[in-house]
């Protein structure tokens, strides 16, 4: 025991967890689907699971590790999901579906990222709430461009109008995006198996920077900005390099998004995904990447299981939220989990450690 | 007379933004948190007047007075029941409830009233009267949403500076700790606040309505956000913030809408707002608050 906590730490234990969990929970769907259990309204979830861990992950990252507030995530997700689609497209006649499947996500994901840095430079120079509705206002300014934007491809390349598709000045060829009717004819080439692999790519790519020295830098700025810089910490690279690594996780998690459907608007990205990406890493743990993956599983997985009361689902997410915000903040409640925890740590004994906090739940408190 | 007849629309529009912008700002400025319900309520407001007046067949005025009651009691109700229980959570826990009342509020107004758009009869009626021989048309909805912009300034800056009430804003809001030693029902304050962002609600969603006459359950989201970008620029918290802010916003989108282009507008909305605060960091009449080490 006392060896594979040298070798691994107890950091790298916690990390192993969270992928086991998710690995765990792959293969049991994969047994599930199978053996037909589940319903076809669920398999039809999976990728948009998949993509909403990768983009809650992606997230947490910037308002749980970071500490900044974004309100503007899912315009990250539409970069990457209309990149992605145009790359496949251009691609089609090059590479098969899977490895298409790759390169797409992997140019959704650094137009995503260059994105990411642009915003990312006046972003970084603000704080608080005012940096919270800047990200808000790229989130609508992308999602406005994306709605008057027209791409064509034909014999001669790709053609770019941001005024109509007769723009386009097209010689034959066929239109990729049609403004604010979006992407239509995408080839499906998202699967479950693709999306299970990104999410542990997104753990791997969070969890190890995290866990790295740039990320104790990212989590010194967080919890003192200025007590970091006074120890040398450049605070607005580390403050970019968080919001850059989301920016392109989210671009491929839209990538993945993109290609479960075989139409996609621009809309579909707009300040409710942000919000609704929001939900799922506050009610997770802020900075705790394992509950941002539980969380955006059960909350995806919610109103799909509350269609038995149709009309009312939507009213009853919504008290589920307030209640769940008002619960964990009740001080009663607090000191009955507290009690818990210490009964339950007193129970496995020693051996485990003593009064070891969870091992990626760090404290993330306010994101001011 | 293009332009002039642009800057009074925009003038409007800005009215109207403004007005929500001050329940935001003041939101804000005292319980230090972004209530982004706000919107839905603008709504709530608009469904109330049209259902007054299409269903019950009131008299206009009375329609108006009666949403400024409901809203503003939907507003005492939704801070005792959702935030109250959150006085000392982190802000973003409360920023969540926040959306969790928002998205209930749009639900429960599309089980009531469905997602069929309903048109709304302007209260003031459809009027509108000619200057310089015709050449500049004015309805009266435009004008109304200025004088009540007016007014709602005038009384607002009255109230907080002259009544024990107002007052007692202001020091909650400077300082929350030394306001409640100094005797300040600081709870009842608070609630007081939401009461009053809430009445105007009441009374921007009817302006609103009134100028864009169409009803749905999402109708205050987008003009929800706008203000809060509105109250942003001008300095959050700051009561004469939001009202520049707001009437710039609304004159910024009308011209963008006209001389640029029309969709594209909201981008260039947002554009601004990112060009103000890389300058002016706190806003445009923000107080700019020193990091003290």
């Amino acid at each position: 025991m006392a060896d594979i906590k040298q070798l691994f730490g107890k950091k790298r234990r916690g990390s192993l967890i969270t992928l086991g969990m998710v690995v765990v929970a792959y293969l049991v769907v994969n047994a599930l689907m199978m053996g037909g259990v589940i319903s076809n309204s669920l398999t039809g979830q999976l990728v948009p699971i998949c993509a909403y861990i990768v983009m809650a992950v992606s997230l947490n990252l910037v308002v749980g590790v970071s500490g900044e507030l974004s309100l503007g995530h899912a315009g990250f997700m539409s970069i990457g999901a209309f990149v992605g689609v145009t790359s496949a497209t251009m691609l089609a006649d090059v590479l098969p579906g899977p490895a298409r499947l790759v390169a797409s996500l992997v140019i959704g994901g650094l137009f995503a990222a260059l994105a990411g840095f642009l915003i990312g430079i006046p972003v970084m120079r603000l704080h608080g709430d005012y940096l919270a509705i800047v990200t808000l206002a790229f989130g609508e300014i992308i999602k406005n461009i994306l709605n008057n934007l027209y791409v064509g491809m034909d014999a001669y390349g790709l053609h770019f109008s941001m005024k109509s598709s007769a723009a386009l000045g097209m010689q034959g060829g066929s239109i990729i995006i049609n403004g604010p009717q979006g992407a239509a004819g995408i080839v499906k080439l998202s699967t479950f198996l693709a999306g299970f692999l990104l999410v542990i790519f997104a753990l791997l790519v969070v969890l190890n920077l995290v866990n790295s020295r740039s990320g104790r830098a990212i989590m010194a700025v967080r919890d003192n900005r200025i007590a970091a810089e006074s120890v040398g910490i450049n605070t607005t690279k580390y403050r970019l390099m968080a919001f850059v690594v989301a920016a392109a996780l989210a671009g491929m998690a839209g990538a993945l998004y993109a290609q479960n459907y075989s139409s996609i608007v621009p809309k579909k990205f707009d300040f409710n995904t942000s919000i609704l990406v929001l939900v799922f890493v506050v009610l997770g743990g802020m900075g705790n990447i394992r509950g941002s993956v539980i969380s955006a599983t059960i909350l995806t997985i919610l109103p799909e299981a509350l269609r038995v009361v149709a009309d009312y689902r939507m009213l009853i997410y919504a008290v589920v939220l307030i209640v769940v915000m008002i619960a964990s903040n009740n001080p009663f409640l607090k000191q009955k989990r507290e009690q818990l925890r210490r009964k339950f740590r007193k129970w496995r004994g020693p051996s485990s450690g003593g009064p070891t906090p969870d091992p990626v739940a760090i404290e993330g408190g306010d994101a001011q | 007379m293009g332009i002039l007849s642009n800057l009074i629309n925009g003038a409007s529009l800005g009215s109207i933004y403004a007005i929500i912008a001050l329940g935001y700002t003041m939101v804000y400025g005292i319980a230090k948190m972004l209530n982004f319900a706000h919107g839905d309520v603008i709504m709530v407001g608009g469904y109330t007047c049209f259902c007054c007046m299409s269903y019950l067949g009131v008299h206009p005025a009375l329609a108006v007075l009666a949403s400024v009651v409901v809203c503003t009691l939907l507003g005492i109700i939704v801070e005792r029941l959702a935030y109250k229980p959150l006085r000392n959570a982190p802000s973003l826990d409360v920023l969540i409830t926040a959306i969790g009342v928002s998205y209930f509020l749009q639900n429960a107004a599309l089980l009531i009233w469905g997602s069929d758009p309903k048109s709304f009869t302007s209260v003031v009626g459809t009027g509108s009267f000619t200057l310089f021989d015709g050449q500049l048309t004015i309805n009266v909805t435009t004008l109304v949403a200025v004088v009540a912009n007016i007014v709602v300034m005038v009384a607002l800056t009255l109230f907080t500076q002259r009544t024990k009430m107002g007052k007692s804003m202001r020091a909650v809001s400077e300082d929350k700790g030394a306001a409640q030693l100094m005797g300040i029902n600081v709870n009842k304050t608070i609630s007081m606040t939401f009461a009053i962002g809430s009445g105007l609600a009441a009374i921007a969603g009817v302006l609103l309505c009134s100028a864009y006459p169409t009803l749905m359950p999402t109708t205050g989201a987008m003009p929800g956000i706008k203000a809060f970008v509105a109250a942003v620029l001008g300095g959050i918290g700051s009561i004469p913030g939001a009202m520049l802010g707001g009437i710039l916003l609304g004159i910024i989108e009308i011209f963008a809408r006209a001389y640029i282009s029309s969709q594209m507008a909201d981008a260039i909305v947002f554009g601004v707002l990112i060009v103000v605060l890389l300058i002016k960091p706190a806003g445009l009449l923000g107080k700019e608050i020193r990091e003290k080490v």
